[in-house]
Parts: structure tokens; sequence; C-alpha cells
């Protein structure tokens, strides 16, 4: 109990530590060497009000009890932490398995994307770069409803899916139930990857457009059939994209509570729908932040092994 | 396609008709070339002029517009890259940068399915004198090494035909010197053949048993470098080969084996056998003297110059001390700017700028071309960025 707490309070004194560091090369001439201060300056203080702050102030609600009539007090009560994750453990692992199913979508529909754009696009690269980019000129919000539509139950979409028997699979996969995609897990993971995906093709794109086109004529040269070139070079290679887009879509994914709100049903709740309502109807701010402490050090959990595994560091 | 019709089995690369357009703009024309086994052959020419093009053909990077080319008499113009008996050194050496190095040598075996590589890689990294480097990553080495690495990576392979695209372009005039005996020394140990682009003359003529000389997509001049050096065919392969001293001149007639020219007055003697055009008595030529060849006389001691010799009168415009020799610039009125390169032995102190002089050289070192080309053609080859 005390370990969880210690550890999902960790990060916040800490954080901050190595930027400080970096910026300190020491300089003889006396004004010069304040100006790496001063030019961190702006950047600590935004951490210091908008992350260490929020996070201090959280981590202590967490531990405190009472109610909104009679006011919180610390109590040190960090069987808060134990209660959420007994009672929400589902959703922790549907958000878990959501936003994974999406981030495994994002890179599947994202890296031939990025690649065609790096090397096939041509002078059509910059304007296929936009059109990924030209979903966020809308709202998230908007662009979540307009699956609603999308997804309708008498929708063109649908109506086809069931025609060629889609849905029976999907169905019998328990993904979607009946005639219906709305309100299913299918639809939740179809928002999700949707809206997360232009943070799997940036990335991807940025270390896929930055690998020399001579690597892949020397891999042929060497006897490397196309595929075997993909394989052993242009792969590796774009492996700190591949690493950068599927945390920039797992992350926010896994925190994300509009889809599951806007396309799924109280069965497709994820752990941001419960800290939502905890936070903003239930009004029980301590479960609320103890449930949003517990999301953080599983991320961080996960991201670490990950990226330990994908071994980025002995990458160029 | 096509078979090539005459592949011989003692080419190692035969092009035949092979050309290559892009768009409008004509990089290669339908070129016929020979490559024998075992050569050490250089393209040569300035950027542009086609002849990373034809490299890239032969290695199967860029398709032919027309042509063939066959590789050990069999014909390959339909073959991907990848299944052609042929290894690049690639100009910027495009070593992968996530394998080591002993894994990049590697690279080629594996692919074609060999397990146990490390006595092969060993054997060949020992070759190119990098035995301690095999765990290092290609950013840890200089341009020097990394240069061995893109040759062993290549070599390993036991390919029939080696193709280097301007391989030392990157290195630093010293390391380029080195490499250059380095490559002829492997290319020698290993037998295999050699297809070297380049545009330094010096490169190609130090390393090359045979050089082509091309120019806007055509061979201007192929054949052994002193050959070329002695005996250029046009104006492009004097003046890009070293520099020559080109003087526009009348055929008066001809005698026995030399052909009689005047240029301004002065009376010149040409042996016919190099004279690279048809001459007829009233014809110009251009009478050719490369710079080391000729000699330099002051006008006051003009009695002592040998009978026989092609002699012009000038004015020394400029000297430039060099060390192994002192390069003069003369003002002659068969030309206005001879060239002549002297050799610091025996030091005429008269010989400044302002002073009237006598340049005179053995006739038989004369080369003749014809007049009906541009003189000037070759000399600045390398500042005329073509697209390629």
């Amino acid at each position: 109990m005390s370990a969880a707490t210690a550890q999902a309070a960790g990060p916040p004194p800490t954080a901050p530590g190595p930027g400080t560091a970096q910026a300190a090369p020491r300089r003889t001439a006396g004004r010069r060497r304040l100006t790496p201060y001063l030019l961190l300056l702006a950047g600590v203080a935004w951490l210091l009000v908008f992350f260490v702050a929020p996070m201090v102030y959280q981590a202590s609600t967490s531990v405190q009890t009472g109610s909104l009539d009679k006011g919180f007090k610390v109590t040190w009560h960090v069987a808060t932490y134990w209660d959420a994750l007994r009672e929400y453990w589902p959703h922790f692992l549907r958000s878990l398995l959501y936003s994974g199913i999406a981030t495994a979508a994002c890179l599947a529909i994202g890296y031939p994307l990025a690649y065609m754009i790096a090397f096939r696009a041509g002078r059509w690269r910059n304007v296929v770069l936009v059109l990924v980019i030209a979903p966020f000129f809308t709202s998230f919000l908007i662009r979540t409803l307009a699956w609603e539509t999308i997804l309708a139950d008498q929708g063109p979409v649908v109506r086809f899916l069931n025609r060629v028997h889609v849905l029976d699979v999907t169905a019998w996969l328990h993904v979607t139930q009946g005639d219906r995609v709305l309100a299913t897990p299918l639809a939740v993971v179809c928002g999700l990857t949707y809206n997360f995906l232009p943070f799997m093709i940036l990335p991807l794109y940025t270390s896929l457009e930055r690998i020399d086109g001579k690597l892949h004529e020397a891999a042929g040269d060497l006897y490397a059939t196309p595929f075997t070139t993909f394989r052993k070079v242009t792969f590796p290679l774009s492996l700190p994209g591949v690493v950068a887009g599927t945390l920039l879509t797992f992350i926010p994914a896994s925190g994300d509570y509009i889809n599951a709100e806007l396309l799924g049903s109280t069965n497709q709740k994820m752990i941001g729908n419960v800290i939502q309502s905890q936070f903003l109807r239930v009004l029980d701010y301590p479960t609320a932040a103890a449930l949003s402490f517990i999301l953080m050090a599983a991320i961080l959990a996960i991201v670490t092994v990950y990226i330990r595994r994908a071994g980025t560091e002995e990458l160029v | 396609m096509t078979t090539a019709p005459t592949a011989e089995p003692g080419d190692a690369v035969r092009l035949t008709g092979l050309s290559r357009t892009y768009g409008s703009f004509t990089a290669v024309h339908p070129l016929d070339l020979a490559v024998p086994a075992g050569s050490f052959f250089a393209l040569l020419g300035a950027s542009g002029c086609g002849k990373t093009t034809t490299l890239r053909m032969i290695a199967g990077l860029e398709e032919p517009t027309t042509g063939t080319v066959a590789l050990g008499g069999r014909d390959v113009t339909a073959l991907p890259p990848y299944k052609r008996p042929v290894n690049t050194v690639f100009q910027n050496y495009a070593l992968f940068p996530h394998l080591d190095i002993h894994e990049n040598v590697a690279f080629g075996l594996r692919r074609r399915g060999i397990k146990s590589v490390a006595k092969q890689v060993a054997e060949m990294l020992e070759l190119v004198q990098l035995g301690g480097l095999a765990r290092r990553k290609p950013h840890q080495l200089s341009g020097g090494q990394q240069q061995r690495v893109a040759v062993a990576r290549a070599l390993i392979n036991k390919p029939e035909v080696l193709l280097l695209d301007e391989p030392l372009g990157a290195l630093d005039l010293k390391l380029r010197r080195q490499m250059q005996l380095e490559l002829k020394r492997i290319q020698t140990e290993v037998g295999i053949t050699f297809i070297h682009v380049t545009h330094d003359q010096e490169e190609a003529m130090t390393m090359a048993d045979t050089v082509a000389v091309m120019n806007a997509g055509r061979v201007e001049q192929l054949g052994a470098p002193a050959d070329l050096y002695e005996n250029p065919g046009s104006t492009f392969v004097a003046n890009f080969l070293g520099t020559s001293n080109l003087i526009e001149a009348e055929v008066t007639g001809t005698s026995g084996g030399d052909i009689q020219l005047v240029a301004a007055g002065q009376r010149l003697t040409l042996p016919a056998a190099r004279c690279a055009a048809e001459v007829a008595a009233g014809g110009r030529v251009l009478a050719g003297i490369r710079p080391e060849k000729v000699a330099l006389t002051h006008r006051d001691d003009e009695d002592s110059v040998a009978e026989g010799r092609n002699r012009v009168p000038g004015r020394i415009v400029d000297s430039s001390y060099i060390g192994v020799s002192t390069q003069y610039v003369i003002d002659s009125p068969v030309c206005p700017e001879l060239e002549v390169f002297v050799p610091n032995v025996e030091r005429d102190g008269r010989l400044v700028p302002g002073a009237p002089v006598v340049l005179h050289w053995n006739p038989a070192h004369t080369f003749g071309l014809d007049a009906a080309q541009d003189i000037d053609a070759g000399i600045d080859a390398d500042a005329e960025e073509a697209a390629a």
C-alpha cells in the first residue's frame, strides 16, 4: 500500500532533475554562467506550476478522507488505493486492452502510410502530410461524434457490414452485438484508432524519412530481396519512430474517456470514464486521485518495460 | 530481352547499345563497352557525364532505356540488383548504421543463406586491415576506415565485378592517395574485375589498367592511362587529362612520316602517326604539346637550341614556383597562354616575368587533333554541372 503511494508520488520531484543537470555547462565568465539557468527559468516555472504542484495536490487528495459537506482532511488513508483497485480493476484492464489494440491497429495502418509518404509520395509528400494532419482542424469531440454517424445502426457502413456477414464474425468474437456496431468494443477501438492515428504516423514518417535511400540500394546490391531489405534494414532503422509512435498513441489512448463515452455503452467504460465521473459526478476526490495515480504508475511501468525491450538506446 | 550478341567469355562485362534517357535528357548515349576479366577499369569524366548512370545500370540500380548488360557472358539486363553477381562500393559507403562492422561485412553472405560467416568476415577484415574493429558501429569509424568496410562488405561476396562509385571522393587528399594504392593492392590480390567511376584523372591514371574517358554521355576515348595521356584523340581528352597546349596551325605539306605545319609564321613538325585528324595541305590542325615536354631558353641563348626542334618565341607572363617544378605562363604569337613546367634542376635566373624566351621541344612529342572542335573542351569540365 505504502509502496504504491511512494511509487506514484515518486516522479514529480525527480522529473525536473535531469533538465537542470543537463543545462549546467561550466562557463568562466560570471554573467554567462547564469544564462543557461535564466533560459531554463520559464520551463522550470511551467513544470512547477502545471506539473509538480498539481501532482503534489493530487497526491495529498488521494490520501484524504471526508466528504464534500464536512470537508476533506489528510488522514494518510492509503486504503483508498486498495479499494479503488479492487472496485475498478476491470476498467483498468479494459483501458489497457482497448488502447493496446488501438495502438496495434494504428501501427498496422500508419506504417504503410508513413512508408508511402516517406519513399513513394514524391511531390505529393507535403499534400499527403497535410491530409494526415487535416482532422486536427476540427475538435476531438466533433470528430468522435462524427463516428457516431458513421457507425449509426441504419447507416450504410453497418448495413454493408451486415450484408457481407462481417458482423456475424465480430459478434462471434464478442466485439459487436447483434446488428449494432455502436455501443460495442469495436466502436470504441475504432474511435481510438482514428483519433490517435496521426500521433502514430508523424513520428513514423520522421524516422523513415531520415533513412538514406542509398541503404536500400546497398541492401539490394548485397542480395537482399525487397522484403528482406525491409526486414533487415528499413524496419530496424525505423524502430525509434515505432517506439515514439506507439507511446504517443498508447499513453493518451489509455487515459481517454471521450471515445468510450460517445461510442460505447456502460459495458465499455474505460478507466478515464471512471476517473471523470468520480471527480465530476460522484465527487469522491480521493478515489479519483488514487485512480489517476494508479493509472500513471501502470503506464510508467509498461512504458519502462517496453522501452527496455525495444532497446532504442542501441539505435542511432 | 535478347542475349548479348557477341559475349565472349574473356569479358567480365559487356555493354551493348546501352543507353539511358530521362525525358528529353540523354544521360548515356548508346554505349558499347567490353571490360576484360581481372582488369581494373576506370570510367573517368566530369560530373553529369553519365559515368555513374552507366555504373548503376551495370549494378541493376538503374534500368537502361535501350541495350543490354552481360556479365561473364550472361545477359543480366532483366535481373534485379539482388540477383546480379556484382557488388558496389557506394559513394558515401552506405554502411548500415544499425549493424556493427562484422554484421555489415557479413550482410551479403547471410542473405545468401551462409550460416558460418565468422572466419570469412575475419579474413576479409584482415585484408582491409580492420582486424580489431569488428564490433564497432560505422559511426565510430573514421572516413578511411568506413571506406575499407565498404570495400570489405562488397568483396566478401566474391562478385564477378566490383563496382566502385567515386569511392574516395569523401576522403582528404593524403588519405585518398593512400587508399588508391590500397585498392590497387587489393585488386591485384583478389583478382576480381574492378570498375571504378571517378572524376579525378589522377586517381584513374594511378589505379586503372584501362581508362574510358566519358563526356556528355559518350565515351570519348578508351585506352591505357599512358596512351590516353600521350595520344589524346580529342581536345576534351587532351585538356581533361592533365593540361595541354593546343596551337592552331596550317598544314603546309607532308614529308616522310612528318607533317609540316606553320603557326603564326613559325614552322612546326608533327609526326603523322600521332595525328588524330585527317590532314591535307592548306587544311587546319591543332598541334598539341604537354607543358612538361617544353623547354625554356632565354632569347639571348637562342643559338644554343639544337636544330630540328620545334621552336616558338614568347614572353614570360607569369611564373609560379611549386617545389618540384616552376610553372610558367608564356604569351606567344602562336597562342596567348602557353603553359610550361620546368623542373627545378638548374634554374636560369633570367627567366622572370617579362623576359623574352624561346620555347622548344622534340617534334616527336607533338600530337595532332582535329581543328574543328572546341579548343577549350574539358578545361573546366568539373565546373559545368550538368543534370544527371
